[in-house]
């Protein structure tokens, strides 16, 4: 996958390409917001990862212009600014997600994937299917190897999260974000409850676990190769 | 020596500003009064004249030039009369009372303006008149005309009256504005110098109050409650800056400790790597810290009241509810909801969110007295309804130890811990974010024994639908 990374900061950045190349993408570099907006122009890229405070042209006009500009590369802002209402602002602006500084870079690896994926379109699917796991949409069913599962609506909706993004990793803030729409992090790892809760309804009386935990990171669904 | 120039005061102005309107109404008005008095007495002595002369043309017209002569001659014996004079074509007065024509020539609407002499008691007196001459046939030549000496002096008068007036009005106007922007400076001085030392730094002083509740007292009054305010902010300031030492820079302390040891000592790589993995651990905390720190001082700030929508309280207790069901159950608590549907409250879901997690966080790690023999504890209720003083209330309540009522204070402030909890895990600022959340709500935040355990209730003014 090709990233672009707009950061002035150059020692975050060297350790934002470097995390990349190690997860095996291929990366750029611009220093400023002029240089970053002229090499995203091109379209090259899969994801673009742009903090929002830059020399030369702010993160917020890079993004917005490349959007008037039908570039629509998923974009990745990085800000100190957290506040609920700075995000709101980034996603106006036409980004595709928001990480605050500091963030753990697992957080930042998981996210970018995720935005990969979903440039790619895909049809609207109302079955998902993991293993023998499967997920009904609209009738809400959920069910492994037949056997039908019976989920309380909240835990539908984390597995529906999950599946959607199987092979993926999926951290407690994306969850959270995006199952329960809270953009801060409680005091107590309420996240971890309600996995092993699900993953005592899917997996518990299976031989092969679905739901993993990855150490450091969160969570991934998928089935055994 | 006032330090702002006294003509410069708006009062000053204002008070000329209306002294010019007042003066233009009032010279309207007299010149009003003018017209129908000196005025009236000029047209009164022009018909007079105009009688006498359509009154001698027709006796010129019956019986010639002798009729008219004749009548000139009775007419300028009575006493008080108008003023005649008939000359023959050399000049030779042949009737009248003037002795000598006059020298001056008549305006463009035939009247003239002279000034005749007369003998008096006091001899000779000059005096002022109005009249109109003709020529008649033959070369002939009539006047008539009528002494104004009385009329001019009386007209004078009544210019003189008015111009007075109007130059009085002016005087006490000017007077009174100067006198009145004199005591709104003194008092407007009085504050600038209040004003002055306060930015100065002394900010315990406050603007003085007249007592006479007018609006320079309003405004002293809301200043000073911005001052209260502004005094408040600032002793809050520094409480975080002194909290921020204590409680970030201990633990930063003692992480930098930890790794100049590690550094000094051989190790393991994974002896390494768990150290390294404790001190990005010990990072998060101080973040997660840091952050709640952030939220309060943005709240207290106010500046998140523009994101704020209306919000239905019951679903915000239900989410949080829901979310920390799971890690209740695993504590041994139920967590009980009984929301009243239907309210609104003008607010922040994320923030107001925050707040009751925090609550029923602090819940969870307090409550934990009253184990029952079945290993479960009590439960965990929260309930949403409208208040008695038409506030809608979400409280939390435990059934734990509680906290001592002198302390309900003291729990408040940032960073407190009561001893009884210094071991449980926590930053000890979950309850200064909610009462500055409340606050920034325009709410307030309320301890009660719940007999046993605590009862915490966030009240916010409710949003009439």
């Amino acid at each position: 996958m090709r990233i672009l990374v707009i950061e002035d900061d150059l020692e975050a950045a060297a350790y934002v390409v470097k995390g990349l190349r190690e997860s095996g993408h291929i990366v750029d570099h611009a220093a400023d917001g002029d240089e970053g907006l002229n090499l995203a122009l091109s379209g090259s890229f899969d994801v673009l990862v742009v903090d929002r405070m830059l020399p030369k042209l702010d993160g917020l006009s890079v993004v917005s212009t490349l959007r008037r500009e039908s570039i629509t590369t998923p974009a990745l802002f990085l800000s100190a600014l957290g506040e609920v209402d700075d995000r709101i602002m980034g996603l106006k602006a036409g980004g595709d997600d928001y990480l605050t500084k500091p963030y753990a870079f697992a957080e930042l690896l998981a996210r970018i994937e995720v935005l990969v994926r979903r440039s790619n379109p895909e049809q609207v699917r109302t079955r998902l299917q993991v293993g023998d796991l499967e997920v009904d949409l609209l009738a809400r069913k959920v069910s492994r190897n037949g056997q039908e599962i019976d989920l309380q609506p909240r835990e539908f909706r984390l597995l529906e999260y999950l599946m959607k993004h199987a092979g993926q990793v999926v951290t407690r803030t994306m969850l959270l974000e995006n199952v329960w729409e809270y953009h801060f992090d409680p005091q107590t790892n309420v996240i971890d409850v309600h996995i092993s809760r699900l993953r005592a309804k899917i997996d518990k009386n299976f031989k092969q676990p679905l739901l993993h935990t990855i150490r450091g990171a969160g969570y991934s669904l998928r089935a055994a190769d | 020596m006032l330090p702002i120039n006294l003509l410069k005061t708006s009062t000053f102005r204002l008070a000329v500003l209306y002294l010019g309107l007042f003066a233009a109404s009032a010279s309207l008005l007299l010149a009003y009064v003018y017209w129908n008095t000196a005025g009236f007495l000029v047209r009164q002595t022009d018909e007079a004249v105009q009688a006498e002369i359509t009154g001698l043309a027709e006796q010129y017209a019956q019986g010639g030039l002798p009729l008219l002569v004749h009548t000139v001659i009775q007419r300028s014996r009575d006493p008080g009369s108008s003023l005649y004079l008939v000359l023959d074509p050399s000049g030779r007065v042949l009737a009248g009372n003037l002795d000598v024509r006059p020298a001056a020539e008549p305006g463009a609407d035939g009247w003239m303006d002279f000034i005749y002499s007369r003998k008096g008691l006091e001899g000779v007196e000059l005096k002022a008149a109005r009249a109109r001459a003709f020529v008649l046939a033959e070369g002939f030549y009539l006047l008539v005309g009528r002494d104004v000496q009385e009329r001019r002096e009386i007209e004078s008068l009544i210019t003189n009256a008015l111009i007075w007036a109007i130059f009085l009005t002016l005087m006490l106007g000017l007077i009174g504005g100067l006198f009145m922007s004199r005591n709104m400076l003194a008092r407007v001085d009085e504050i600038n110098k209040s004003s002055l030392e306060i930015m100065r730094g002394d900010l315990s002083r406050r603007l003085p109050i007249a007592g006479t509740g007018d609006e320079l007292d309003q405004l002293g009054r809301n200043l000073n409650a911005m001052l209260d305010q502004i005094e408040a902010l600032m002793i809050g300031m520094r409480q975080v800056t002194d909290n921020v030492a204590h409680d970030l820079r201990s633990p930063l302390n003692r992480m930098r400790n930890r790794l100049e040891v590690t550094l000094l000592n051989d190790m393991s790589p994974e002896e390494y790597r768990q150290v390294l993995e404790r001190t990005i651990g010990e990072a998060d905390h101080l973040l997660t810290t840091f952050n709640a720190l952030l939220m309060i001082a943005r709240a207290e700030a106010g500046s998140l009241r523009e994101s704020m929508t209306n919000v239905d309280p019951a679903a915000i207790a239900r989410d949080a509810a829901e979310l920390y069901e799971p890690v209740a159950e695993e504590s041994g608590f139920a967590i009980n909801v009984t929301a009243e549907d239907g309210l609104q409250v003008r607010g922040n879901r994320e923030l107001l969110s925050q707040v009751l997690t925090n609550l029923i966080d602090n819940a969870i790690k307090h409550g934990k007295v009253n184990e029952n023999a079945d290993g479960t504890n009590s439960s965990i209720d929260i309930a949403v309804g409208l208040n008695a003083d038409g506030r809608v209330g979400m409280s939390v309540s435990d059934h734990g130890e509680g906290i001592p009522e002198h302390q309900y204070g003291r729990v408040l402030e940032r960073f407190v811990r009561l001893e009884a909890s210094r071991n449980t895990p926590g930053s000890g600022l979950g309850l200064s974010l909610a009462a500055a959340v409340a606050r920034l709500h325009g709410g307030r935040i309320d301890f009660a024994n719940n007999e046993p355990g605590l009862k915490v209730t966030v009240s916010l003014p409710a949003v009439v639908t």
